[in-house]
């Protein structure tokens, strides 16, 4: 084969196999992706059933149950509207969950509205603070 | 006074690395023999003089100097000696400081110890290098002076975020930056060389030795951070395709692809645009990595300040270079010449396979990596990416990755044939198709990923090893033992990743002390929880007898702590290893009726990750030692 072909080939395979990653990334995507959702947004758009979604926002007053077992808990997540979202998880929560702050989770709807949460993002330090939920925050006014 | 010497200096450091750039752009134009000589000491001296101002800043941490504005919201006088002075790059400004120490130290390495690059290309590529320094000293100076200072200092500081507080603080971080800003010498390299017109095989091998020792430290620094996330975070897992990993492991697959390509420049003399191509990418991605971390667009423990105009500085910064660089191989790609061609059927073709292959996981990585950012600039909707989509995409071309691996070495240069190459691996061939035999038979039902995985890291494992089949061992080269050692480290490596998503146990019970459960082999008695306190933090500390089967028991001792300064929980994971995996507890927290959480978990032979990382990181480095002694001779002769 001549240098000129061979690089021509070359070039070639390096476009599709960049055009494949993009491809083969963005059909990932489509499935893959976890969109945020705030209590807010639940009661606008309706439950995303079936899809591995993030929520976001302050835990309720009052709001944590545990269950007998003792790894399982049950709480509410609300905003600056009246919406809330209730929400089981089982497992170890993170050291700064609780009641009157704010938390991320990662997990699915149930068709009823309850959100099964698989993942309670973990607050690395007081000042910390979700960038979904900061975003929110500084909207609404509330970020002291 | 400490202070306001590293400071000096910092500004001394820019002013050098600015007389590196000019005297280095002059000798190239006007051919002016004086001025070529000039740009060796200078980067040198800029060197010094940065490492003086980083000299000053450790100081500064530990004295607990508070009237340095960056000591007193980051450190604390209660604070242990090791973090008083690793806590000098656990924070913006200082992680700051410290890469473009790293970066004129890679710069004066270049200028003392390259011997083999022309004169010309040498000094074209210390201007380049001073280039990006130049940029990143204007980022210090003017948007994240390490030492300014605070009037009326503070009686306290803040302390260091907890998480940091871990001997991986002192490790992680230089390491990592060595790999990471050190490849910035292979970007410095292909610009010099595209200036000077000077692509080819001896170019090639002179930035091989660069490329590896950036690349050793990379490969280090990832494995050592997977590692200290495992244990420090309490959630059992090793990766969590956070962006900031991901920041890492960019560069890391853009080096690796680079380690291979410019393997086929120094021997072949092919794949030249293309080698120069992925110099300006690896260290492309090191940009875009410090853009995701220090911008403050991402949120996590590696992010310590949201400013967006620190975020909008470094955007242009790596706009300039990576715009600059691409553009200089736009218009100077036309000189570089065709190299050497060769058959689909070789060496290098499968090592093109494998920079194909790279490529391709480095795209997917990046597109998953930046489209949430891309999705909330333009639509506002906020969305995360994370393992579902980062395994689906880039597990199965990682395994058609680690297959070419197994094959290639075993393919001859420039021509082979297929029959030929398919003989030599016909025993690894088998010894991976039993794996797969004994794995349906005696352990059914898993998931296809860890399936493929296994098998293959075993059919790699024994072809890694081929290369030295019927050779005589004393004369094989040391720069071959690197590459068996460091395939045989991926092989070993994906062994532990497949084990450890294939057979991991996991049991969460809430216990009162004297109750007993099990996971894996392992019968695990919860004996107590009592109050223990270190010098900066108190604890819960659960006392744990786990025992094997009728083995001799042994206890684990899983904390929850509470930090004072910044008041902050965090757990810390008890971990037994042995040779066949490791028993990993966590203590969670109480409830009124006493009981307490606990997270157990066994993970069969998921230490081999770590040790795989590390004997590819030792096949670096003896292919490392091999080149470098090899040129000598060379060189002496």
């Amino acid at each position: 084969m001549k240098a000129k072909n061979q690089r021509l080939t070359l070039l070639l395979l390096a476009l599709g196999a960049s055009l494949g990653a993009a491809l083969l990334a963005m059909s990932a995507l489509r499935d893959q992706a976890a969109y945020f959702y705030a209590p807010a947004d639940i009661a606008r758009k309706g439950v995303p059933v079936d899809r591995a979604v993030r929520i976001g926002g302050m835990v309720k007053d009052k709001s944590i149950v545990r269950a007998a077992d003792g790894i399982t808990i049950d709480f509410v997540v609300g905003d600056e509207t009246p919406a809330t979202i209730p929400v089981r998880f089982t497992g170890i929560a993170p050291d700064l969950f609780k009641e009157n702050s704010g938390v991320v989770a990662e997990g699915k709807f149930r068709p009823d509205g309850r959100f099964v949460a698989t993942e309670i993002l973990a607050k690395h330090d007081e000042n910390y603070m979700p960038p979904q939920l900061a975003g929110d925050k500084h909207k609404s006014g509330t970020l002291k | 006074m400490i202070a306001e010497l590293g400071l000096a200096a910092l500004w001394i450091a820019a002013t050098l690395s600015l007389m590196q750039l000019a005297f280095g752009g002059f000798a190239l134009r006007a051919d002016g023999e004086a001025l070529l000589r000039t740009v060796r000491p200078v980067a040198v001296a800029q060197a010094v003089l940065v490492g003086i101002a980083f000299l000053c800043l450790i100081l500064v941490f530990l004295r607990t100097d508070l009237s340095v504005a960056l000591v007193a919201s980051n450190s604390h006088s209660a604070k242990p000696f090791v973090y008083k002075f690793a806590g000098v790059w656990g924070n913006h400004e200082g992680s700051m400081l410290l890469w473009v120490t790293v970066l004129a130290i890679a710069g004066a390495a270049v200028a003392l110890f390259e011997r083999k690059l022309p004169q010309r290309t040498l000094i074209a590529t210390l201007a380049a290098q001073a280039a990006i320094g130049l940029g990143f000293y204007a980022f210090l100076l003017f948007a994240s002076n390490p030492f300014e200072r605070l009037s009326p200092a503070p009686v306290q500081g803040n302390g260091l975020n907890p998480l940091l507080q871990d001997p991986g603080l002192a490790f992680h971080p230089p390491t990592l930056y060595f790999g990471y800003v050190g490849i910035s010498i292979a970007f410095s390299f292909a610009v010099g060389a595209l200036i000077t017109r000077d692509v080819g095989a001896n170019f090639a091998r002179a930035m091989r030795p660069w490329v590896l020792a950036a690349w050793i430290f990379l490969t280090l620094g990832i494995t050592a951070g997977s590692y200290w996330a495992y244990y420090e975070l309490g959630w059992g897992g090793w990766w969590f395709w956070d962006p900031v990993e991901n920041a890492s492991l960019m560069p890391w697959l853009a080096a690796t692809a680079l380690l291979h390509s410019v393997t086929v420049l120094a021997t072949r003399d092919a794949l030249r645009a293309w080698t120069v191509m992925l110099a300006v990418v690896a260290f492309s991605m090191s940009m875009v990595g410090t853009f995701l971390v220090r911008s403050g667009i991402l949120t996590s423990v590696h992010s310590f300040a949201v400013d967006p105009q620190r975020g909008f500085f470094i955007l242009i910064l790596l706009s300039l270079y990576i715009g600059g660089a691409l553009m200089l191989f736009g218009l100077r790609v036309g000189t570089v010449r065709e190299g050497a061609t060769f058959e689909p059927v070789s060496r290098e073709g499968a090592l093109v396979a494998n920079n194909l292959l790279l490529s391709t996981i480095l795209g997917i990585v990046l597109v998953g990596t930046l489209y949430p950012l891309g999705v909330e600039a333009v639509t506002g909707e906020k969305l995360s990416v994370g393992p579902p989509y980062f395994n689906s995409a880039a597990g199965p071309v990682a395994l058609a990755l680690v297959a070419v691996m197994a094959a290639g070495p075993l393919a001859r240069w420039r021509k082979d044939k297929a029959k030929a190459v398919l003989s030599r691996i016909a025993v690894p061939v088998l010894i991976a198709a039993l794996a797969l035999l004994g794995l349906m038979l005696f352990a059914p039902g898993l998931r296809i990923l860890p399936l493929l995985g296994i098998v293959l890291a075993v059919g790699a494992g024994a072809a890694s090893v081929a290369p030295l089949w019927k050779r005589n061992l004393r004369r094989t080269p040391l720069f071959t033992y690197g590459m068996v050692v460091a395939h045989l480290g991926i092989a070993v490596c994906l062994a532990g990743m497949a084990s450890e998503s294939a057979f991991t146990k996991e049991t969460l019970v809430a216990a009162t002390p004297g109750q007993t459960a099990s996971v894996g082999p392992y019968q695990i008695r919860f004996d107590a929880v009592d109050p223990i306190a270190g010098p900066n933090w108190t604890a819960n500390e659960a006392t744990l007898t786990a025992r094997r089967g009728s083995g001799a028991p042994f206890v684990m001792r899983p904390q929850s702590r509470m930090f004072s300064a910044p008041p902050t929980e965090t757990s810390e994971a008890a971990i037994a290893t042995r040779l066949d995996g490791q028993l990993y507890t966590v203590l969670g927290k109480s409830d009124e009726q006493g009981r307490w959480q606990l997270r157990l978990w066994w993970k069969p032979f998921v230490t081999l990750i770590w040790l795989g990382g590390s004997m590819i990181a030792l096949g670096g480095l003896l292919s490392l030692i091999g080149r470098v002694r090899r040129g000598r001779r060379e060189v002496a002769e």
